[in-house]
Order: structure tokens, then sequence, then C-alpha cells
């Protein structure tokens, strides 16, 4: 019987690091990547803390060795990056040797433009080219032309769960045996309108956030992209691959109880964990490692917390949330979070859930706060959003 | 395989289709350049104080949903997927705004909070109670068709019964940049009708179309979905042989289709691809078009879907869609061809029942 969808191949940029590599060498000495917004140019500059990738937009522009009249929203150009890298990963020279589909998840698309040029460019013709990129599908696009795919191409937005779904969608894909080869994952760019969006919600952390930690105040913004290149058992075969894990176990289900809060029983996170180990075909207790999707609100630590009781009874598997490091990153986030979980499996280890001190009394729940090594079979990753979205995804060892 | 119908509708268009017979009695050709949707009774459908704070796509989401799930008599989905290839144009607009000409400061939530692409999908599953699986498409032109894609796979998967639905608004801010970019036509070179506009550019509208979708043929049956493929970025020249591969996919040929329901929209640019389809490839073939009744947006296709299940389950082609005239005793295998701008291309085949 086959153990899930392979994955052969990995790729991430964020305010932890440029590569896999990088992430894991910033997660394994719990190096965290937030400081104070550097880059964008807003009045919350130098006074909220975010986890800003160091690139500027012409750094990127030149190492993607993008012409000068080139369109690229910065999601598409750290989405390029990320994907290249797995594509790289996968050591894949001829992407149309077999059905290949791209499946990318953005909330913010090219809203970092849009606002830039929000009233010039009715004056002004030249950043009137952006226009055309401010779509959610605009990313996508330069990311599957980036790599020559032409066919399957799609974009999933369900806010902060966003690239679960792009991951679940491409697995799906495979195992209905539509599509041979699919790459999967998301990229969200920081910009003033999520950053001042979330600021009016009074979500955002005005120190570093402190996932499950009974004194959180609320999260840290960042931006990534990370991307999994998924292929068929017959693909795998034919070519020998290595097979860095495999997508297991999937569901999504909502919440149904407002559109930005969740319910305090956490419901829908709840059905979303149970969905997903019953297509995995494993009982709670063999999951490992939870990467939690700890944002480190009040409100989704509580809820989550609630929801992992609600599957796990009182034996929580140990859990962390590995936002202090990155941010929330969005439609990114359950993205970068697959590949810390491939990078659980492979190196044996559970990565810290920083600046935790003190549980929140009513749940109790204390989360992993070292380095730990373990042997990992099964991880499982929750990402929660706006709208109700809540998605779980269970990565199992190769 | 299991088999997919197509057994409750709803459509909020530019038109009034509350109803096909009213439609097809008060249909007319849009003659202006900026169409919004003929406005339903949101208070049939929506409590008061949720249509204040709605914006228009999303009470359109809800209405054509509720419309489509009472119809196939669906209390409960088993999943609800979304198209829409702007979003929540309409208050992500508004937030940019605020936070433009207020320089960051003294902003409120609401605009934010109804701003993600997936409200539609949440706040049809908030009403609804609906705990089930839910996603939003955000890819352009193809926005709908993924959806359809994600929902074939569903019901191939066991689930009984899928909402799907294609959904775009008019926000002001972004209509604006699209006249500036040249997307959408001058209103005077509507004067002759849209295929005769030779302009760039289309008629650019809003809409929400949704699908009940089953496992099982029932007395409201409007049709079986066969199957749905996406091509993102091909050659034009590449779109033949895309064309009989999917039908050979399917197990059909060019002249087993009794129908084609294309996606032309007027624009001078890239028209040709639809023509090139219907002089050569489709020549004898059944031809009907929608656009100049929908106007154009990402999930037009949509109102194409609605277009085409009632003609499924009517059997009858009303002249004001039609390109040509090949007649045909019985409209059994219908094919559904559209892309935007030359790109984003995808084929659906409906087969009546």
């Amino acid at each position: 019987m086959s153990k899930g969808v392979a994955v052969t191949g990995m790729g991430i940029i964020s305010s932890i690091g440029n590569n896999v590599e990088e992430n894991y060498q910033s997660l394994i000495s719990k190096k965290q990547g937030i400081s104070k917004i550097k880059k964008i140019q807003t009045i919350h500059k130098n006074v909220i803390k975010v986890g800003e990738i160091n690139y500027t937009n012409e750094a990127l522009i030149e190492l993607l060795k993008l012409s000068d009249s080139n369109n690229y929203s910065r999601t598409a150009m750290l989405g390029e990056i990320a994907a290249k890298e797995a594509v790289k990963n996968a050591n894949i020279t001829d992407i149309n040797k077999y059905k290949t589909g791209l499946i990318s998840a953005t909330s913010v698309g090219g809203m970092d433009m849009t606002e830039r040029y929000f009233y010039s460019q009715f004056e002004e013709t030249k950043n009137r080219k952006y226009i055309a990129s401010h779509d959610a599908g605009d990313s996508s696009k330069k990311i599957a032309k980036s790599l020559g795919i032409t066919d399957f191409v799609s974009t999933i937005s369900t806010a902060c769960s966003s690239s679960a779904n792009a991951i679940m969608l491409g697995a799906r894909l495979i195992r209905a045996g539509k599509i041979d080869r699919v790459i999967v994952g998301g990229s969200d760019c920081l910009s003033k309108f999520t950053i001042n969006g979330f600021k009016t919600l009074m979500i955002l952390s005005e120190t570093d956030c402190k996932p499950f930690d009974a004194n959180r105040t609320g999260l840290n913004l960042g931006e990534a992209a990370a991307f999994l290149v998924l292929e068929s058992d017959e693909v795998v075969k034919k070519e020998n691959k290595k097979v860095l894990a495999y997508v297991s176990g999937y569901a999504n289900a909502n919440d149904a109880y407002h559109q930005t809060a969740s319910s305090e029983n956490g419901e829908g996170a709840t059905l979303a964990m149970q969905k997903a180990l019953k297509v995995a075909k494993i009982n709670p207790k063999a999951i490992d490692y939870v990467n939690a999707h700890g944002t480190a609100t009040p409100n989704n630590d509580q809820s989550e917390s609630r929801a992992l009781i609600n599957v796990f009874g009182t034996k929580v598997p140990d859990f962390s949330s590995t936002k202090a490091y990155t941010g929330h990153t969005l439609a990114a986030a359950a993205a970068i979070e697959a590949v810390y979980a491939i990078l659980a499996i492979q190196h044996k280890v559970i990565f810290p859930n920083l600046n935790f001190e003190t549980p929140i009394a009513e749940t109790a729940l204390v989360p992993k706060t070292e380095v730990t090594k373990k042997e990992i079979q099964h991880v499982l990753s929750n990402s929660f959003g706006f709208g109700g979205n809540c998605s779980t995804l269970i990565f199992s060892k190769a | 395989m299991a088999h997919c119908y197509i057994n409750g509708v709803g459509c909020v268009s530019t038109q009034d289709t509350s109803d096909y017979k009213i439609f097809l009695e008060t249909q007319h050709e849009l003659t202006e350049n900026i169409v919004r949707v003929h406005k339903p009774n949101y208070r049939d459908f929506i409590k008061p104080a949720m249509i204040r704070r709605m914006a228009n796509g999303v009470k359109n989401g809800v209405v054509a949903s509720a419309i489509a799930l009472k119809e196939a008599n669906i209390k409960m989905p088993e999943a609800i997927i979304t198209g829409t290839g702007m979003g929540c144009t309409i208050d992500s607009g508004k937030f940019l705004k605020n936070i433009i000409d207020n320089k960051e400061q003294f902003l409120t939530p609401t605009a934010f909070i109804q701003s993600t692409h997936n409200t539609v999908g949440g706040q049809i599953a908030l009403g609804l109670q609906c705990k089930a699986y839910n996603v939003t498409y955000v890819h352009k032109a193809t926005s709908f068709e993924a959806s359809l894609v994600d929902a074939l796979l569903m019901i191939n998967d066991n689930e009984t019964n899928i909402l799907v639905g294609g959904v775009d608004e008019i926000g002001d801010y972004s209509v604006r940049l699209h006249q500036l970019i040249g997307l959408v036509k001058n209103q005077e070179t509507l004067s002759n009708g849209l295929l005769q506009s030779n302009s760039k550019g289309v008629v650019y509208g809003e809409g929400a179309q949704f699908f009940a979708l089953e496992n099982q043929k029932k007395e409201t049956t409007y049709a079986e979905l066969i199957d749905v493929e996406i091509y993102d970025n091909i050659d034009e020249s590449e779109i033949h042989n895309k064309l009989l591969q999917f039908l050979k996919t399917n197990g059909l040929a060019i002249a087993d289709v009794d129908l084609v329901v294309l996606g032309n929209n007027g624009d001078v640019k890239f028209d040709f691809i639809y023509n090139n389809l219907q002089d050569n490839l489709l020549k004898s073939t059944q031809q009907i078009y929608y656009k100049h009744l929908s106007g154009e947006y990402h999930t037009a296709s949509s109102f194409g879907l609605w277009i085409a299940a009632q003609i499924c389950k009517i059997q009858e082609i009303p002249k004001f869609l039609k390109l040509n005239n090949k007649e045909v005793a019985t409209i059994k295998n219908v094919l559904l061809y559209n892309q935007y701008l030359g790109e984003n291309h995808s084929f659906t085949l409906l087969r009546s029942c």
C-alpha cells in the first residue's frame, strides 16, 4: 500500500534563511528572524516587529535576472526563488517529461505594488505595468512560466491556511492519477495592507511573539515562500527518485463561527485534525510531533489548544509553533511549515517554540522549548485562517 | 468513476436571471461598457444587518448559492468551493484607499475583515453553519474551472454533494485601473453589438453563479458534468490539439459534440482565438456565445455553464445566443471553451441526461 504522496523536493525563503539549509541551521540554533520593519515604506517602520526577508526588491530582481521592464510583485519573486530551489532539489531537468502542474497560494498577491503606486499610476504611465500583476493568480503564472509549466496552474486563497490547501489539492490530483507531478506551496510578501489590517484587528504583538504563552499579546507578521515537489509513485520508481517524506494525510474543515475569529472550542480545527488522521489511516497516538498553527494571538492559541486536547485527549504529542522564528507568513505559512515538518522527520529533531514561559491556565499545554532529538514517523501540521478555514496536513517518514 | 450531476443552479448576473423563463423574455445585449448585476431581492436571502455589511460580491454569492441548494433540496453541502478572479475587490479597494488617504492612521478593521479572497465561501459556510471542506480558487479566468476540477475530484472520492460557484464583483478602484491599461472597451464602440465593436478590451461585468452538484441523478437534474481541463499559458496554435485531446480522453470526436459554448468577448486583440476554432475545427458544430449578455469577468464562464445547463435540460437553443446556424436534433454533448486575454484556457464537458 502506498504511504501517501511522495515529496521529492523542497525550497524555501523566509526571514530565517534564503534556502532549506539556512532555514534548518536557524531552526536548530534558535536563531529567530523577527526585527523592526526596515524595508517597507510605512509609518510603522522601526516600530512594528516583523519577519522581513533580507533581500531588497532590487536584489531579488538581480538574483532572478529579471528585465528592467518586469512587473513582478515581491510575492512573485519570493515564490520563484523557493519554487526553483524545490525543482532543483528534486533533480528535475526536464519539467515536461511528465504531466506537471503548479498550485500556489497567496493572500497578498501584488498588493505590495498596488499600494505603492495607488494614485501615482493614474498620472505616470511607467508604473501601470503593475496593474496587471495585482491579482492573486499573477504570481503563480510567473512562477509557472519560469519553470516551463504550461498546463495545470492554479492559485488558492483561503487566507492563512492557503498553502495547506494547495498541498492538499496537489496530493489529491496525484492520488486520482490526474497529474504525474505537481509543484505546490505558497508565497506572501509583507505589505502595508496586511500590516495595517492586522494592526486594526489589534492582534499584532509589540514584542517578539510568544506562541502558547499565557501572556501572549498577538502575532508578528512575516514574509516567506516555500514549495514542495510532489510526484506519483510511478515517477518515483521510473526515475529512481529519493523520497524526502510522504504527504499521508490532509483535511480541510470550516469552523463556521466568525469571519476572523476561531471558535472557543476549536471545532473546525478539531474536525480538520480528525479527518486528516482518518485519511492517513493512523491513530492519534502515532503522531510524534505537531507543528501547530500557534500564531500567538490570544484567540488562536486558546482555540488550537482546546482542539489539540479534543483530538489527543490527555496525551497531546510533543508540539511547537515555529511562528516566533519566522512570523506569521499568512498564505505561505503552511508551506514553510511543511518544509519544517519534513526537516523534522529527516533530521529527527523537534524545533523549539521560542519565547514560551507560562502555560495557558485553562489548557496547561507546554510546547517543546528546546531543540529535542527524537525519532519521528509522523508530523501533523495545522493551519487556520480567516473565513473559518482550518486545514491539517500529515507528513510521514519515507 | 462516479457520476457528477448538476442538480441545482443559482444565477445573479447583469440580466434578470432569477428564472430562466424570465431571462428568455427579458434578456438584452449589453450596451454599456461597465455593467453591474441586476440586483436580486437580497432581503429574501440575507438578514438586513448583514446586507449593509456585505459587499456586492458576497451578497450575490450568498443569494446564488442559496438558490442552487434550494433547487437541489440540499440542506448541508459536503463541500463549498468558490472561484473568484479578483476576490473581494470592493472591500480591499476601500481598505487600501483608507490606508493611503489617512496615512495609515485612524483605520477600522471592517473592510479588511471582508477583504480576503475567501470571504464569499466563508460567509456561505457561516450562514449555513457548514463545517465541511471549503476552498477558494483565485486564478484569473480559470478560477471557476479549478473549482470544478476540485468538485469532480471530491465526487470521485465518494462525497455525495458539492456546492461550487464563480463570483466576481466590480470595484470602483480596480475598474478604473483596468480602464487605464485598456482592458475596458470605450462605450461608443458598442452601438453595433459586442462582436461588431472592433475595439480593444471588454465589457466589464460581474456576477455570481453557483451549482449544486450531486452523485445522483434526480428530477431537478440539468446535465452531467463529465470533465474539466485547464491550460494556463499554451500557445494559440496548440489549442486545436488540446481540444481534440480533451475530447479523446472522454471518448469523443469532434463530430460527437452537439453544441459548443464559446467565451467570445469582443476583444479585437484576442477573439481571433475563438474565430480560428469557429472557422476550422468547429465549423460544422452548432456554436453559441453569451458574454454579450453577461459581460466579461474572470468567472464569467460560470454564466456560460449556467446557460449550457439550461440548454441541456430544455433542449432548445435561444436565437440570441447563436453564432452560426447548425441545427441539431438532440443536444447531448456540450463543450465549453473559454480564455481571457489569450491565456487561462479551459474546456468543460457537459452531457444531457
